[in-house]
């Protein structure tokens, strides 16, 4: 089921780090980047591809927040829930989206648009309440602040993880 | 308090300045003028020494002398490690993030700097998986230091070979933790490993290894500039040296990150820093190194937030994510959700850990929702004591322990709030939604 780009993806990070089993979380970001989440058959491939064994590489999509075992929205809005941005209002943050778009924490949209999955601490807690929507951060949330963001997403397309780059060094 | 209003930043002082993250711009402000003197004016031996002489103690959380860690690090050409913690998760910090998104080539130096004294051929960063925007500039910075011949072969003409692969986590606090940092970089579930061996003997991929917290590294360069007598002038000498990043965060009119001598006074991070307390309401509670270290009261605010005065009121400096609460903050509201994100990030591996935050979670809930009564609480404090202070080794790393600061010591300074909400269902003070 893996295209021949996420194939390349995959067979790429393998030489990026100084063992090839290190390569594991870029691979189930390639299948994410596909799939829209860890599909487990794309999982089950890119296992094969690494030359290991499938559950070797489950067992981390559930472990890791940011791998998804089941189909997300076409954005995912991350507010942040812990302490700092707690004392400054986040509870009520997540309340208004989640009842803005009519889902519990956790849940997608029924058009599959915005899935809501409050988050720990993003390390922005100087901008709190903050949330993270896709790749980007937003502090100082508001009510409005909160409507201008969903209404910027929601005209958008497909969000790309653009930074999936391992960094400047091929090793070997 | 002459040197708290005088500092002037050295690790934030690129924070603000127009494209800081491309290399011209960097070099325009003092990023890479260190390394050519490291290269050519010390020995790498002479290097550790001067990292030992100059008190540096690691900016993570541990504080942990980095110099006595550099020492211990096998001499000798061989396959072994600088492994850069940028998975930076301890709530209330974000001094790293700061770093990564506007001063990248900073961190490069600082790793290239050290990468020599230790002669590593290899430094691995592990980014946090949320940070897109830091890992893709710490990405294009590494790529231009190769560029410019920071990087690589044969760094500027010294012939010290060195390169630096970048390493992307996928979202788990337990990842910051250096043995289940090494479990998620080698590819297996991210839990600790026991310890001895350790790291320095038996790091990533089994080889001796060196892990550096992102703040620390950023110590590097400025050290080699400017010399120990003046780093050891900032702050309190011999144990509590150079500037820190103190992270403010909560009811204060002016979060961010502060970067001033180690021996600034909470008093002055608040008032003279931070622009003092929103609606100059009263300090109730401080968390002064993040979550993770105990919480103290707002009676006194006139101590040195270091690392010696806050060991010896029984917390820590930790990462330096100073948490501030006014009087209108519920204690135990605070705590359960503090708790919460214990339980949801124990890695499961260490039973007391797996349960006790499970357990603690459980009482806070009752508690908060007005379904308890004392003996709840007491039972509470037990289990926060029993993992928390129990007998050594009893959870595998130091998340177990990390857990139950805020339990105890919020029971121990607010008891009467746990008790009425105990009782009552309700909070003893009156939460005000603070707009910003």
């Amino acid at each position: 089921m893996l295209s021949q780009e996420t194939v390349e993806e995959i067979r790429a990070a393998l030489t990026r780090y100084p063992r090839p089993r290190s390569a594991v979380l870029d691979a189930l970001r390639a299948v994410q980047r596909q799939c829209g989440y860890c599909h487990p058959d794309g999982v089950k491939e890119a296992a094969e591809i690494m030359g290991l064994d499938a559950n070797a590489l489950q067992m981390l999509v559930t472990f890791y927040d940011l791998l998804y075992d089941q189909p997300v929205g076409e954005h995912v809005l991350m507010p942040c829930k812990n302490i700092a941005c707690y004392l400054r209002g986040a509870d009520h943050i997540i309340e208004y989206i989640s009842t803005k778009l009519g889902i519990k924490p956790g849940e997608t949209t029924a058009d599959g648009q915005f899935t809501l999955e409050p988050m720990e601490c993003l390390a922005a807690c100087d901008l709190a309440p903050m949330m993270i929507a896709d790749e980007t951060y937003h502090g100082n949330l508001t009510e409005e602040r909160v409507d201008e963001i969903l209404a910027a997403l929601a005209t958008t397309s497909k969000r790309r993880d653009e930074s999936i780059e391992g960094g400047g060094a091929h090793h070997g | 308090m002459a040197e708290s209003t005088t500092y002037e930043p050295i690790i934030l002082r690129n924070v603000g300045v127009a494209d800081s993250w491309e290399i011209d711009v960097a070099l325009a402000h003092g990023d890479y003028q260190a390394l050519p003197k490291a290269l050519a004016e010390f020995q790498p031996d002479q290097l550790i020494d001067l990292v030992k002489n100059s008190g540096l103690r690691g900016r993570g959380g541990a504080g942990a002398p980095a110099g006595m860690k550099w020492g211990f690090v096998p001499k000798g050409k061989r396959e072994k490690y600088l492994l850069v913690n940028a998975d930076e998760s301890e709530p209330g910090t974000f001094s790293n993030r700061a770093i990564l998104e506007n001063d990248p080539h900073e961190l490069v130096e600082g790793i290239v700097i050290s990468a020599y004294a230790l002669q590593v051929p290899t430094t691995i960063v592990y980014c946090r998986g949320e940070f897109a925007l830091g890992h893709r500039r710490l990405a294009s910075a590494v790529k231009q230091a190769y560029e410019r011949g920071y990087v690589g072969k044969n760094v500027l003409g010294s012939g010290f070979d060195t390169e630096i692969i970048l390493f992307r986590g996928a979202g788990a606090y337990i990842c910051g933790e250096e043995t289940a940092l090494m479990e998620s970089l080698e590819g297996n579930r991210p839990m600790p490993r026991p310890r001895p061996p350790f790291p320095a003997s038996y790091g990533v991929y089994g080889m001796p290894t060196n892990v550096q917290n992102v703040e620390t590294l950023c110590n590097i360069p400025m050290l080699v500039s400017r010399g120990v007598e003046w780093y050891t002038s900032i702050g309190t000498a011999p144990r509590n040296t150079g500037p820190k990043v103190y992270c403010v965060s909560g009811h204060v009119r002016e979060p961010g990150n502060k970067e001033l001598p180690l021996n600034t006074t909470l008093r002055d991070l608040i008032y003279a820093h931070s622009g003092g307390m929103i609606d100059d309401r009263p300090v109730k509670a401080v968390i002064p190194g993040g979550a993770s270290a105990a919480m103290l009261t707002g009676e006194n605010l006139d101590f040195k937030m270091d690392f010696d005065t806050l060991a010896s009121m029984g917390t820590m400096l930790g990462s330096g994510g100073v948490i501030i609460m006014n009087d209108r903050t519920c204690i135990p509201c605070a705590v359960r959700r503090i708790e919460e994100f214990y339980n949801h990030e124990s890695c499961g591996k260490c039973t007391p850990c797996r349960e006790g935050t499970m357990w603690m979670v459980k009482l806070l809930r009752r508690i908060t929702r007005g379904d308890a009564d004392s003996a709840d609480i007491d039972q509470l404090e037990r289990i926060g004591k029993t993992i928390g202070f129990g007998p050594p080794n009893i959870t595998l790393c130091a998340l177990g322990d990390a857990a139950t600061s805020c339990v105890t010591s919020g029971i121990r300074l607010f008891r009467e709030e746990f008790e009425y909400h105990a009782k009552i269902g309700r909070c003893m003070t009156e939460r005000v939604l603070v707009a910003t």
